[in-house]
């Protein structure tokens, strides 16, 4: 099995599957729909109104900032890193091995391929609906400058894809659906916490400021916050080039383990 | 007569285990054809690498002349798979598992929608339309899954086991129902461990045991061979197969 193989059996009925996940969302839409909308303001409340009313401005790209305004972009970032990956995660995880439909749909004419890009694409649809969800709400707290925030939209869709690939890839990897705490511990609350969504990282010391950036939401949490600052420049291109390669790589070899999970 | 379906040297092995281990047979134009088997005798894997859901350890298998090796999609469109473990979509309500599968066939919603009614009717699904999943029993989960398979209006149709574990009237309403499909004209392979079902049901069978195959014929050829016409078909099966128990 190689990449070409891999692009060869994909074809337009990755639709169907997103679809398919879509509906089922849509099904359910209360637990689906709700959540990205109260979690920001959560967060905005506790972290940005509360505990910022005892941090000072922050300084930011020779700017200052509220502490609030400095964790509103942060927080798109992470909702949809969250959504994407969770949804992924658990979600193929649970048709892979309870609802067993991955064996329903690979007798249709749909490839293995097509049903995990589809996966992918319907997960990154999840994160790009938080992404917005989230932009929505900080735009009406005034902390959001347009038009350079509409990058946000694509970017949120772009990550999507890399964090859906990823939830994929720990669903490919774990025998039981338990197993699924350790990306979260290793992996995801690390991420939540250390890559410049609570607190900026040009203060850290150089070792920080090294590990921060190998993980992949902290390119993320970059160009967000600058789209939403209107400080776009041309160094955050290589925040996008790290998340253009990751997400090729992962969603790469996301599929090949799960579809060696599927066809045995 | 013309065959459509069939099946060269098939192998499939799991590590050291040869679940199937070099089976030939031949499916003719509108017979139903019977894979008979005690459990784990291979029915399901052989049925899986049919359906393109499991790569071949050897051999091939094709389907109206096509590969499964070098066609999956072709020969996916004209297959009806009716699996013996239960993945219908619990979300969903029964129309909705149609309408959502037929979907992954190409089929326009209005079209869509016109069979999937035709189907509910025909497999007594009516009273359970908005129902989840959940709520059926065992045989109209079968039932539905039935109706699913015939969503794509198949040229040939996969039943694997489909009464295992049903009541007898549950069971019954199934075997008229492949009856009509049969009389129809339709193709169709049967898995079961059930004689009487392959006794009813199959113009000729194969009786396979730890992947190969033992004995084939027609269920009268089968019964006139080894008992001398006198018996049942389960009195062979029981002579091939040997009467130790099996473990799953
Ligand atoms: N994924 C698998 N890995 C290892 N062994 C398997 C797997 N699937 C089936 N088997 C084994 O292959 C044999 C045939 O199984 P199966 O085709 O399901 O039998 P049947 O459908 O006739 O009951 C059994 O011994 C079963 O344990
Ligand atoms: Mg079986």
């Amino acid at each position: 099995m190689n990449n070409a193989c891999i692009l060869k059996n994909i074809s337009y009925r990755v639709w169907h599957m997103w679809r398919r996940n879509i509906d089922i969302s849509l099904v359910t839409w209360k637990t689906n729909v709700i959540p990205p909308l109260i979690e920001p303001v959560l967060y905005i409340l506790a972290f940005g109104i509360g505990l910022g009313a005892y941090v000072q401005k922050i300084s930011f790209d020779g700017q200052y900032y509220s502490y609030l305004a400095f964790l509103a972009p942060g927080m798109i970032a992470v909702g949809v890193m969250f959504h994407a990956t969770f949804d992924t995660m658990y979600g193929a995880f649970v048709r892979l091995r309870y609802q067993k439909t991955f064996d329903a749909v690979i007798t249709t004419p749909l490839s293995a391929e097509d049903i995990l890009v589809g996966e992918i694409l319907s997960g990154a649809t999840k994160g790009l609906f938080a992404g917005a969800a989230i932009l929505l709400i900080i735009s009406l707290f005034g902390l959001a400058s347009y038009p350079s925030s509409l990058v946000v939209l694509p970017l949120s869709a772009l990550a999507g894809l890399m964090f859906a690939s990823f939830g994929l890839l720990f669903a490919a990897m774990a025998p039981y659906i338990d197993n699924l705490n350790l990306p979260i511990f290793l992996f995801i609350n690390p991420m939540f916490l250390f890559s410049g969504t609570f607190f900026p990282l040009d203060g850290m010391p150089a070792w920080v400021r090294l590990a921060a950036n190998l993980l992949p939401l902290t390119h993320l949490v970059n160009i967000t916050r600058a789209a939403t600052f209107n400080r776009l420049t041309p160094a955050l291109l290589w925040d996008l080039l790290y998340i253009l390669i990751l997400t090729a790589a992962i969603a790469y070899v996301s599929i090949r383990k799960m579809k060696s999970r599927l066809i045995k | 007569m013309q065959s459509v379906i069939k099946v060269t040297d098939l192998h499939k092995n799991y590590g050291e285990l040869h679940a199937v281990d070099g089976i030939d047979f031949e499916i003719n134009r509108g017979e139903c054809f019977g894979l008979l088997g005690p459990n784990g005798a291979g029915k399901t894997t052989t049925v899986k690498m049919l359906t393109c859901a499991l790569p071949l350890s050897g051999g091939d298998i094709t389907v109206e002349g096509m590969s499964v090796t070098k066609n999956p999609r072709g020969i996916k469109y004209i297959l009806g798979v009716c699996p013996q473990e239960i993945n219908l979509d619990p979300d969903f309500s029964v129309l909705k598992n149609l309408i959502v599968y037929s979907r992954y066939f190409d089929i326009p919603y209005a079209e869509a929608k016109k069979r999937a009614e035709e189907l509910i009717n025909r497999f007594h699904l009516h009273d359970k339309l908005d129902r989840p999943i959940e709520d059926l029993s065992g045989g109209l989960k079968k039932r539905l899954l039935m109706a699913r398979a015939l969503i794509n209006k198949p040229k040939v149709l996969i039943l694997d086991e489909p009464t295992t574990g049903l009541d007898p009237q549950s069971r019954r309403q199934i075997w008229e129902e492949v009856r009509g499909m049969k009389n129809n004209g339709l193709t169709t392979l049967l898995t079961t461990h059930y004689i009487e079902e392959a006794e009813l049901l199959c113009d000729r069978l194969v009786i396979i045991d730890a992947g190969k195959i033992v004995e084939h014929g027609t269920p009268k050829h089968l019964i006139e061979k080894h008992l001398g016409g006198k018996g049942n078909l389960e009195d062979v099966f029981l002579k091939l197969t040997g009467k130790h128990l099996r473990d799953e």
